[in-house]
């Protein structure tokens, strides 16, 4: 497996030289943004190049094995209505009110750089590993849904009419990135809409397409800093609001967490100091409390 | 007055009409959770992607475990600010409690996925010791077992009068055992409230970015902590005066009053963190934007205002009448709180609605119907609660 690591980061570095070949700096990041793993996999989506064809979305079913969901097509195409327990990637458009404009958008798992999905999960079934790509491990999965319920993208999904229902969210491909492949999606994309590359050289190809083109886009790389940086970075000419991509701030979502959660229990110390405290006022008025016992039974 | 300290079985006919009847509707509850296993979460609820979390986790777990806070309140009063003449109310306390939380553990079960993997929560290896809700499971079944161990005085006392001599002998065998040892489980029944409690309101902060401004807040875990003691004092008056009142025997008011006094502070200190907490955070606006959010908030805002003004007065409090309405408002509004961050608050998205279904809602009349006659079951066989004069003519069967 060994060998298929390095050819997968080839592949990565690869594809990240040619995209950082147009020549722009990648930015610094700010304090509060996660640092990513080196070689952290990402992937660059540019609304304005996608066609909406969909070619992606059943590179994903076929990749991962997933049934097609018709949706309300009456099993005519593979119509889901947005990500669910069938569906980990998905094209959806956005349309003016107006109908002056429009923008197709790729939804599927951000691969943050600090997840809240992994701090929620109880027995780390979601977790950050190989190339920072959050993954799923049913085998420690109890299906509670908390990661559903943390996720400020609304990710993970459930299969609700399975009776060993499992979490279903994009896994970059991890299969495929462990033999060398690019994401299925990624892959299959013919007009470049979706790239998969390092995310430096992804970021940095990001910021030079809007230093090239700033007439055709928001200014900005969604992203970038949203709850500390994600590896799926977008690029769009509508505000990113409207595409379902919220206007997040740069703190990471487990930072409140973190802040009251983890100093608290930092070490199972305090929790323990605490007990041994309660004992040592139980015994006092233990002693105390019987001697009232006896006296309220006295008289 | 032994009667006041020692606790009694009620006696009498433990299979009455009303306890068949709710014993029905905990049966029907039965049914529809084998169907729910059946058939899977999709088919039997009306949760959903953007609604992961429904009725069974807003009621069931986070308002039920509050209402069984009871326990909780009771020995952080008694023991920690060692006010030992309320110990008689603790017995009964403990036990209501004890099903609240038997009921919110098997709740979890029902409403996970996969829970034959449950088990895998006792292998520490396994843990990540990042998620709250970890914390918020492992304290739960701890102390689930630990409200057990604090009841079972009550069988043992009961055991020592047994007819058969081995169950007396047992009795008598291990009742010193249990008192030398139960100061240390007491403690960990104040501890391990106190962690998940807080921690149930910290689970949510990881919603944050989709929470309502209104109750998103680093605040959670101690409005969720100071407002389920408050819960908890209420639970306990409501308890003694709807056992009291059922079973013809005289409510303590003397001991009812001082825990009417005891929600004062806690109370205080809930509204002043809400209140405090919303003008730092330069909210305060949304209060009174009269939308659904708004008339919520203020609604729970009503309940608690409306314990603390019927509670002004020491003549107030010895009023069962009022102290029965003040610990009513404290229950609704701290279940309202609870509600309104589980579900009002927290928003996915315009797309996703969710309201629990008929399944969803007669499961859990049922748990909390089979939780009533399982207290009335034990109260009436076991010495649990404090023998209080009987207004009615006593009919002494269980001895």
């Amino acid at each position: 497996m060994g060998l298929s690591r390095r050819d997968a980061l080839k592949v990565m570095l690869s594809a990240g030289g040619a995209a950082a070949a147009t020549g722009s700096t990648p930015r610094t990041a700010g304090a509060a943004v996660a640092v990513p793993r080196p070689y952290a996999a990402a992937m660059l989506y540019d609304a304005t190049r996608c066609i909406g064809c969909k070619a992606c979305m059943v590179a994903c079913s076929k990749a991962n094995n997933l049934e097609p969901d018709p949706g309300w097509s009456q099993g005519l195409y593979q119509a889901p209505l947005d990500l669910n327990g069938k569906t980990k990637n998905i094209i959806k458009l956005y349309q003016e009110p107006d109908g002056s404009t429009y923008s197709f958008v790729k939804r599927q798992c951000m691969h943050c750089l600090d997840p809240a999905c992994t701090s929620a999960c109880m027995l780390g079934a979601l977790k950050k590993g190989d190339f920072g790509v959050v993954s799923y491990n049913a085998d420690l999965c109890i299906g509670c849904r908390y990661c559903t319920m943390s996720c400020p993208f609304n990710i993970p999904k459930f299969e609700w009419d399975s009776l060993a229902p499992k979490i279903v969210k994009c896994e970059f491909c991890k299969e495929r990135l462990a033999e060398g492949k690019p994401p299925a999606c990624c892959e299959v994309c013919p007009t470049g809409a979706v790239i998969f590359g390092r995310y430096t050289a992804l970021l940095a190809e990001a910021h030079a397409r809007l230093d090239q083109h700033p007439e055709r886009y928001t200014p900005k790389v969604y992203g970038e800093t949203e709850v500390g940086g994600t590896q799926v970075l977008y690029l769009a000419a509508v505000d990113f609001a409207k595409l379902g991509l919220p206007a997040y701030g740069p703190d990471p979502v487990p930072t409140a967490v973190r802040e009251v959660f983890q100093e608290i229990y930092q070490g199972v110390v305090p929790p323990i100091a605490l007990y041994a405290l309660l004992a040592a006022v139980l015994m006092r008025s233990r002693r105390q409390l019987t001697g009232e016992g006896q006296e309220t039974e006295e008289p | 007055m032994t009667a006041h300290a020692q606790p009694e079985p009620v006696g009498g006919a433990v299979f009455t009409r009303p306890v068949l009847m709710l014993a029905a509707l905990a049966a029907l509850a039965g049914a529809l959770i084998v169907w729910r296993f059946l058939v899977g979460l999709g088919e039997s609820t009306a949760l959903n992607d953007g609604y992961p979390w429904g009725l069974w986790i807003a009621f069931d777990v986070v308002t039920g475990s509050a209402f069984a806070c009871g326990g909780y309140a009771l020995a952080l009063f008694v023991y920690i600010l060692n006010r030992g003449k309320f110990h008689p109310l603790v017995r009964s306390a403990l036990v209501t409690s004890a099903f609240g939380y038997s009921i919110a553990g098997l709740s979890v079960m029902i409403d996970v996925g996969r829970p034959w993997l449950a088990y895998k929560l006792l292998f520490f290896w396994h843990w990540n010791l990042r998620s709250v809700l970890l914390e918020v499971a492992l304290c739960i079944m701890t102390y689930t077992i630990v409200l057990w161990i604090e009841v079972w005085p009550a069988f043992l006392e009961r055991a020592q009068t047994s007819t058969v001599s081995w169950i007396r002998r047992l009795g008598q065998a291990w009742m010193p055992v249990l008192r030398k040892s139960l100061v240390w489980v007491v403690a960990f029944g104040v501890l391990l409230p106190t962690m998940h409690q807080s921690g149930l309101g910290t689970l949510l902060l990881l919603s944050g970015p989709r929470l309502h401004p209104l109750w998103n807040t680093i605040m959670l875990p101690l409005l969720f902590l100071s407002s389920c003691i408050a819960m908890g004092f209420g639970v306990v008056v409501v308890e003694s005066m709807l056992s009291s009142r059922l079973l013809g025997r005289h409510p303590e008011i003397g001991m009812l009053a001082g825990l009417g006094s005891a929600m004062r502070p806690v109370v205080y200190v809930y509204l002043g963190i809400r209140f405090i907490d919303l003008i730092v955070r330069k909210q305060i606006a949304h209060l009174f934007a009269f939308d659904i959010y708004s008339i919520m908030s203020l609604l729970e805002f009503g309940l608690f205002f409306g314990a603390l003004a019927l509670l002004r007065e020491e003549r107030q409090r010895q009023d069962l009448g009022t102290l029965f309405r003040a610990s009513m408002f404290l229950l609704f509004g701290g279940a309202l709180y609870r509600f309104d961050v589980f579900l009002l608050a927290f928003q996915p998205g315009v797309n996703w609605v969710y309201f629990p279904n008929v399944l969803e809602i007669l499961v859990t009349v049922g748990l909390v119907a089979g939780e009533i006659v399982g207290y009335i079951v034990l109260i009436k066989l076991f010495p649990i609660l404090a023998g209080a004069p009987q207004a009615a003519p006593a009919h002494v069967t269980g001895g």
